[in-house]
């Protein structure tokens, strides 16, 4: 009945009621502001606990997105729908993830997130959305033009089994970690670390975070939920299903935000956010175009690695490379805007994007 | 047009499949078209398309583990 539910027109609705409802709810049990779920945050989170960079305000292993692999993979697998494939142009997919991640982290959110923002009241979220629709739109542009990455074809069986491996390490990091070194000064000397203060060191109750990542990740693999298909769609073929599905996330996280009163409507003193119109429309512009061409919003791309899709999987692995490199060269914007670097790391990624979108035309079909 | 056409849209990314049955049912108007897919999701979405247009659609698992869908109109 659920699953009947799920794979209807209304599966994506659901989806997005069901996410904004327990995103602000795992604010309230201790995630950072506005930042319930966020792919792109918590990808960060995770290069930083396993020192690929080393922010030390952003360090955490958050359970979420091991929930989301783990729970896509088990849906998958109890519907038929577990497929390993692989070999759609892996390397261009791997540096659409990295400038995915890197823009992202200009505007500080994913898609997600961004709509989560806006549910919170920042308003800075709205530069946001409106980077990332002409980022899709762009995006559309190649689509039209006949842009794709090539095809993949069915793999070893067990090369779908490697992201919810991975996953399942995660967790286990997560539980010893505590158990690993610090120095005289108490701060941990890895090889894993925790943010002491700053997001990092805000989060739920690590198991209510991961069942939250398990449910989600079960509807958003049965009801195909992508914030970047949402626009895409309504933009390219006039339907909406998708679409509704941000709408109804929107609106139940309004009023879950309200009844837990952390709505707080306004620009400035937003959680995890800064008030660059600018940089937020463009980091944003950035990710959407680098989505859009790889196929699907960065929590989709999570779903899909779960369903046994190794392109999907390195593109996931772009996003965490992504999020070191960001921190490392000064890419990623902090709460007073953006980094040193900014806008040499959106030229090189809006230039990469657009190589790809020019470069990969042609038919496949016979 | 009569003639049957074959849309191969297997190991495609999102949305391409969709965009390449539809190139093809623009083009055919009527009759029938072929489409092979390798994901219930492309299935799902090239059937909810093609329904959108007011073709019929059936689908089979196709024997090299895929779908194969007729669409019909």
């Amino acid at each position: 009945m659920v699953n009947r539910l799920l794979l209807s027109r209304l599966g994506p609705s659901l989806t997005g009621a069901v996410v904004g409802v327990l995103a602000p709810v795992l604010v309230f049990l201790g995630n950072p502001g506005n930042m319930g779920i966020c792919v792109a945050c918590f990808g960060r989170d995770i290069a930083g606990a396993l020192g690929f960079h080393r922010a030390a305000v952003v360090q955490y292993l958050r359970p979420e997105i091991a929930g989301f692999i783990l729970g896509s993979f088990i849906s998958a697998l109890a519907y038929r729908e577990y497929r390993p494939r692989a070999g759609s142009a892996p390397i261009i997919r791997f540096f659409l993830g990295v400038f995915a991640m890197i823009g992202a982290l200009i505007f500080l959110g994913c898609p997600w997130r961004a709509y989560l923002r806006l549910s919170g009241g920042d308003l800075n979220a709205l530069w946001g959305i409106a980077g990332l629709a002409s980022g899709v739109g762009i995006g559309i542009g190649f689509l039209w033009n006949g842009f794709n990455l090539g095809r993949s074809a069915p793999t070893a069986k067990a090369s779908g089994m490697v992201m919810p491996a991975l996953s399942i390490l995660l967790l286990a990091l997560l539980l010893l970690a505590p158990q690993f070194g610090r120095d005289a000064a108490g701060l941990p000397t890895g090889p894993i670390f925790f943010s002491k203060e700053g997001p990092g060191s805000m989060h739920a109750p690590a198991f209510i975070a991961l069942g939250v990542g398990l449910l989600v990740g079960w509807m958003a693999q049965r009801s195909r939920f992508c914030t970047v298909g949402a626009l895409r769609d309504l933009f390219m073929l006039k339907d909406p299903h998708l679409f509704y599905g941000i709408i109804t996330l929107v609106i139940a996280a309004i009023g879950t935000n309200v009844a837990l009163g952390q709505f707080k409507l306004g620009f400035t003193g937003q959680p995890v956010a800064h008030t660059n119109a600018l940089w937020n429309f463009l980091g944003m512009l950035l990710s959407g175009l680098a989505f859009t061409l790889a196929g699907g919003c960065p929590g989709r791309q999570l779903i899909m690695s779960g369903e046994g899709d190794n392109d999907a999987a390195v593109f996931v692995m772009g996003l965490v490379v992504g999020a070191g490199i960001a921190h490392n060269f000064g890419f990623a914007s902090g709460p007073k805007g953006p980094g040193p670097f900014a806008l040499a790391a959106f030229a090189t990624g809006m230039i990469f994007c657009l190589v790809v979108g020019f470069f990969n035309r042609g038919r496949v079909s016979a | 047009m009569t003639g049957k056409i074959q849309v191969d849209a297997r190991g495609l990314s999102c949305p391409q499949p969709v965009l390449e049955t539809k190139a093809a049912l623009d083009s055919a108007k009527e009759g029938t078209v072929e489409v092979l897919v390798d994901t219930v999701t492309s299935r799902e979405n090239v059937l909810r398309l093609a329904s959108r247009l007011n073709w019929k659609g059936t689908w089979e698992e196709s024997e090299q583990g895929g779908f194969r869908i007729t669409l019909e109109k």
